[in-house]
């Protein structure tokens, strides 16, 4: 179990943008009424915003950026950027070097890509913290962002449905008085087939796999270059780490679960957010939820919350937030966030 | 633990039911519209009101609550399939 102390590094601003398309949980063809009822109601998604074919993660992304960067007046003074995503643009190079060009920073940024999903937004602020730690970086641009939707088959109920695309940027500095983070995070790659998008990669390139579609269970149909996900292995999988790992943070930070202002959680489905909020013994006005408008963005979930949910708090505010991402991988992080005055704006693409 | 007082948690949770319909022989799966999302539903409460932690594969392995009740009992005092 990896659990560290994080120094000297705050969080000044956080950007999301979302699609303007927006499909609704009610119109999915291949649910019944009935179905549709028990989704949302579970799941907690009424409706999610969708990228045109035209637009990747990283143009969301881009957006974000260019508008913090804009509106901060740092664009020169960025160190590292790191650009989280399980939808790249590209095999190859690294979409954060063409952020990097595309954005306008200069040539002595360093940029590279982490391949995470859901917990990924939480491993890329202890990156950042751990370059900014000592001070010889001072700005760090931390994108996290996926276009899921171009992964799910339209007859997989399991998937389709659930997954929205967002973009979301943040600006870390070095700061020498900032309060202490702490972090807890950890890995159960027994877990890898949970969530996974079995063709396309060096272990089954295209050209040596049968990519047509096939049916698996009754409102399961996709193929092999498509996101399959067990569901019932995912939500044991969270239900068993994800408060443990909570605590760990908590106990770590020596404070109680009540003394922590939000719980923000990745956005994966309200059941398995309430069934942490009631492992951890905590009120559902602490657990922030953004699923209901955006369903599960992934990477972005975490901050798209904060924007969309926090506004006023994060400007006007000193919060503890207890953060985690869980999920592909498997994969998690939690973290203790401590901030005060952070600029967050929540846009559509232009 | 009384299996009575498990069937009222799981009238409790899902309001389409009336108090009373369940017994410890009622099969889960003929619930009125049942589907994954119900398995999901079963092992949260279970999960949150028990402390237990219900696999897919132990999930699978019951027909009726009864068969729900006892393996929940059985992880309460350490065993189960994947104890």
């Amino acid at each position: 179990m990896a659990e560290l102390t994080l120094k000297h590094a705050a969080v000044k601003a956080i950007y999301t943008v979302v699609p303007k398309t927006i499909y609704k949980s009610i119109d999915y063809p291949f649910f019944s009424e009935e179905e549709a009822k028990m989704f949302s109601k579970t799941t907690g998604i009424i409706e999610r915003r969708v990228a045109n074919a035209d637009v990747t993660a990283s143009d969301l992304c881009y957006q974000a950026a260019n508008a913090l960067l804009e509106e901060l007046n740092c664009r020169n003074e960025i160190d590292l950027l790191v650009f989280v995503t399980q939808s790249p643009d590209y095999f190859l190079p690294a979409s954060a070097a063409i952020l990097q060009d595309k954005l306008g920073l200069p040539t002595t940024c360093m940029a590279f890509d982490v391949n995470l999903g859901c917990s990924g937004y939480v491993h890329g602020l202890l990156l950042a913290n751990r370059y900014l730690q000592n001070g010889g970086l001072k700005k760090v641009l931390l994108l996290a962002g996926d276009k899921s939707t171009i992964s799910t088959h339209e007859k997989d109920k399991t998937t389709f449905p659930l997954f929205g695309d967002a973009g979301a940027a943040t600006l870390i500095e070095f700061d020498p008085n900032a309060q202490d983070w702490f972090l807890d995070a950890g890995t159960d790659g027994s877990g890898a087939d949970a969530i996974i998008i079995p063709g396309g990669h060096s272990r089954n390139p295209y050209g040596t796999i049968d990519t047509s579609d096939f049916t698996s269970a009754p409102g399961v149909t996709r193929s092999l270059k498509h996101l399959h996900l067990d569901g019932m292995k995912v939500f044991n999988f969270a239900l068993k780490n994800v408060p443990n790992s909570l605590r760990n943070v908590i106990n770590k930070a020596d404070l109680s679960i009540d003394e922590v202002d939000y719980c923000i959680l990745h956005q994966a489905n309200q059941l398995i957010t309430d069934s942490i909020r009631k492992k951890v013994k905590s009120s559902p006005e602490k657990f922030p939820s953004s699923i209901q408008l955006f369903g599960n963005t992934s990477s972005a979930s975490i901050p798209l919350t904060i924007c969309s949910e926090l506004k006023e708090q994060m400007a006007s505010q000193k919060l503890k937030l207890l953060l985690s991402g869980f999920g592909v991988g498997f994969s998690w992080a939690s973290l203790l966030l401590n901030t005060e005055g952070v600029q967050t704006k929540l846009l559509e693409y232009e | 633990m009384e299996i009575i007082d498990f069937i009222k948690v799981i009238e409790d949770e899902f309001e389409d039911l009336t108090p009373g319909t369940l017994s410890p022989y009622s099969v889960f799966r003929d619930m009125d519209g049942w589907s994954s999302m119900h398995a999901l539903i079963f092992v949260a409460l279970i999960d949150t009101t028990y402390d237990v932690l219900l696999t897919g594969e132990e999930l699978k392995s019951c027909i009726t609550i009864k068969d729900l009740f006892d393996i929940t009992v059985l992880k309460i005092n350490g065993g189960g399939i994947n104890a």
